[in-house]
């Protein structure tokens, strides 16, 4: 009884960053109809540039209380990222808008590489110990289970961001012009949006939530490095897929299912194989939902965003 | 009469297809313009080239007594030329309400900042856009419907609420694309007292259009297109007798009719 309370928390927990970061996935595929397969590379982005400033506040003020260095890192972070999303899909993506679909596609693992490639030059190929600054001392709300602060912080602040982005996509302005070129971005500009600018503040909102997704996933493993990116990358776009692509509910319910799966996986797999294979393998659990979901229900859970097109 | 819209020499080609040649045309400000012309004739080409869609190979369009920027349709919007399209295109998974909503877009300004701080200037902007949302969807008459996701809705209520979205950006000339098409003879009776009024506020209408009792009732003035150029321009009663008019549409030798 203890493991699953113990697995369903850490599930959440994973399953809110996945979320986050697959929210990035599924507006940008909602708007455009690419998968951006460099957003996972954002996150690791985010996460070294918040890593470099903490080093840095650590340097000029050791003093500063642990919140106000992370709120500081995240200020550097979010904007860095912001910039990369902003940047790559001008110089890049915009120019394909009319090409193949291929082209693009491509063209984002190439943009992976590249990102990757940078950071490799700027941090190094080591592993960097990613500093702690909410404690990871766990509490036991229930005997045997247990639960640290760091991961209380990431699903409230991941929850906090989903109502947020919600609100925005559904109740304002931009969100109201997101929506519209989604559907159809060929006659929301012949109704006056500026479907550029929405593609743009697409990209950056995505690049946000990933740098805040970067620094959660760093901040609950300790551990920062060039590669990163990569399997928290393709576990949110199958979270993406899984809960219907293009669409911002299936994005978060995909995350959580995604991390609960994988973590109770993770905590029965022992048992299932009687001892064969062990939790080292949890990420079997992600593919082979990817794969059942693409045989079985292509279109994900909630339904993918399929609009006709101009 | 004071010139809204002058077309110049405009044309435009798909490969081997020569869609426009030099059309040239002008639109004068309060009154509801109408270009007919056998399928194929070039009449949505037209629009498109005007609303920025396609950017022709060839002429401009003055509005208001300054060019139009070719390839940005967002900014002629934003220069107040709005339009339907002949095949519905409403964004469709949006509510009513929210389609018109969206046609406001160019005329409201709050950004990021103001989204995420809710300042006053925000929320006042959002709730005159709202205000004003329902008064369009009254205007065409189907404010009941604010809140119906819009496929939904009948297909007549469709094309007012494209009206609607259109008028939503406050344009100074409506271009309808075929706003008759497969409406029946009630819901096209409706729809021409909804025009007039339309002109009767303010706004100048250019029209395609099929239906020629509907074309030669409504429009001031007629031109007409056959193979992607201009064979005439005139009030109805003269287009109907025009020799070159009547072989386009029946497709006669030199003597028939």
């Amino acid at each position: 009884m203890e493991t699953l309370i113990q697995q369903i928390l850490n599930g959440l927990v994973i399953g809110s960053v996945y979320a986050l970061i697959a929210l990035g996935y599924t507006m940008v595929y909602g708007i455009l109809g690419l998968i951006n397969f460099a957003h996972g590379d954002v996150l690791m982005v985010g996460a070294l540039t918040a890593l470099q400033t903490m080093m840095f506040l650590m340097g000029v003020a050791p003093g500063m209380s642990p919140i106000a260095m992370l709120t500081i890192a995240l200020m550097v972070a979010i904007p860095v990222c912001m910039m990369i999303g902003f940047t790559m899909e001008r110089l890049a993506y915009r120019r394909l808008r009319n090409a193949p679909r291929l082209a693009p596609l491509i063209t984002a693992i190439g943009m992976s590489f590249l990102l990757q490639t940078l950071a490799m030059i700027i941090w190094g190929r080591n592993y960097h110990t990613f500093p702690q600054l909410i404690s990871t001392t766990p509490m036991q709300p229930i005997e045997g289970v247990f639960v640290t602060p760091v991961q209380i912080f990431i699903i409230i602040a991941s929850a906090l961001i989903m109502i947020g982005l919600s609100l925005l996509v559904n109740k304002t302005r931009i969100g109201r012009a997101m929506r519209a070129t989604a559907e159809n971005h060929r006659v929301a500009s012949l109704m006056g949006v500026d479907t550029n600018a929405v593609i743009a503040f697409t990209f950056v909102i995505g690049a946000a939530l990933a740098a805040v997704a970067g620094v959660m996933f760093a901040s609950n493993y300790g551990i920062a490095h060039y590669g990163m990116g990569f399997m928290p990358g393709l576990k949110a776009f199958t979270a993406a897929v899984l809960g219907g692509i293009g669409n911002l509910g299936g994005a978060m319910l995909g995350g959580i299912v995604l991390g609960l799966v994988e973590s109770l996986g993770a905590g029965y797999i022992e048992h299932m194989t009687f001892g064969f294979l062990n939790s080292s393998y949890q990420d079997i659990f992600a593919f082979i939902i990817l794969g059942l979901v693409l045989i079985f229900k292509p279109t994900g859970l909630l339904g993918e965003r399929v609009s006709d097109r101009a | 009469m004071i010139t809204l819209l002058e077309a110049r020499n405009v044309g435009k080609r798909f490969g081997g297809l020569q869609a426009l040649t030099d059309v040239s045309l002008t639109i004068r400000k309060g009154e509801v313009y109408g270009l007919i012309g056998p399928n194929g004739a070039g009449k949505t080409t037209f629009f498109n080239v005007l609303t920025g869609a396609y950017i022709p190979d060839g002429g401009e369009f003055v509005f208001n007594g300054s060019e139009l920027p070719s390839g940005k349709p967002h900014k002629i919007v934003g220069r107040g030329i709005a339009r339907t399209f002949q095949n519905i295109r409403l964004f469709r998974d949006l509510t009513a309400l929210e389609n018109v909503m969206a046609g406001h877009h160019i005329r409201t300004k709050a950004g990021l900042w103001g989204i995420l701080t809710q300042n006053r200037f925000t929320r006042e902007e959002e709730r005159l856009t709202t205000e004003r949302a329902y008064e369009m969807l009254k205007y065409v008459g189907i404010e009941r419907f604010a809140q119906t996701v819009s496929k939904n809705l009948s297909y007549g209520d469709q094309r007012r609420l494209e009206i609607a979205r259109a008028l939503a950006t406050e344009p100074q000339l409506l271009a309808l694309d075929e706003p008759a098409a497969g409406m029946n003879a009630t819901e096209t009776a409706q729809l021409k007292v909804l025009i007039e009024q339309i002109r009767h506020d303010g706004v100048t209408v250019m029209l395609i259009e099929h239906d020629v009792k509907l074309v030669m009732g409504l429009c001031d003035r007629v031109a007409v297109l056959d193979f992607g150029r201009k064979i005439a321009e005139d009030v109805p009663a003269e287009v109907q007798r025009n020799e070159a008019v009547i072989n386009a549409y029946l497709g006669g030798g030199k003597h028939a009719a």
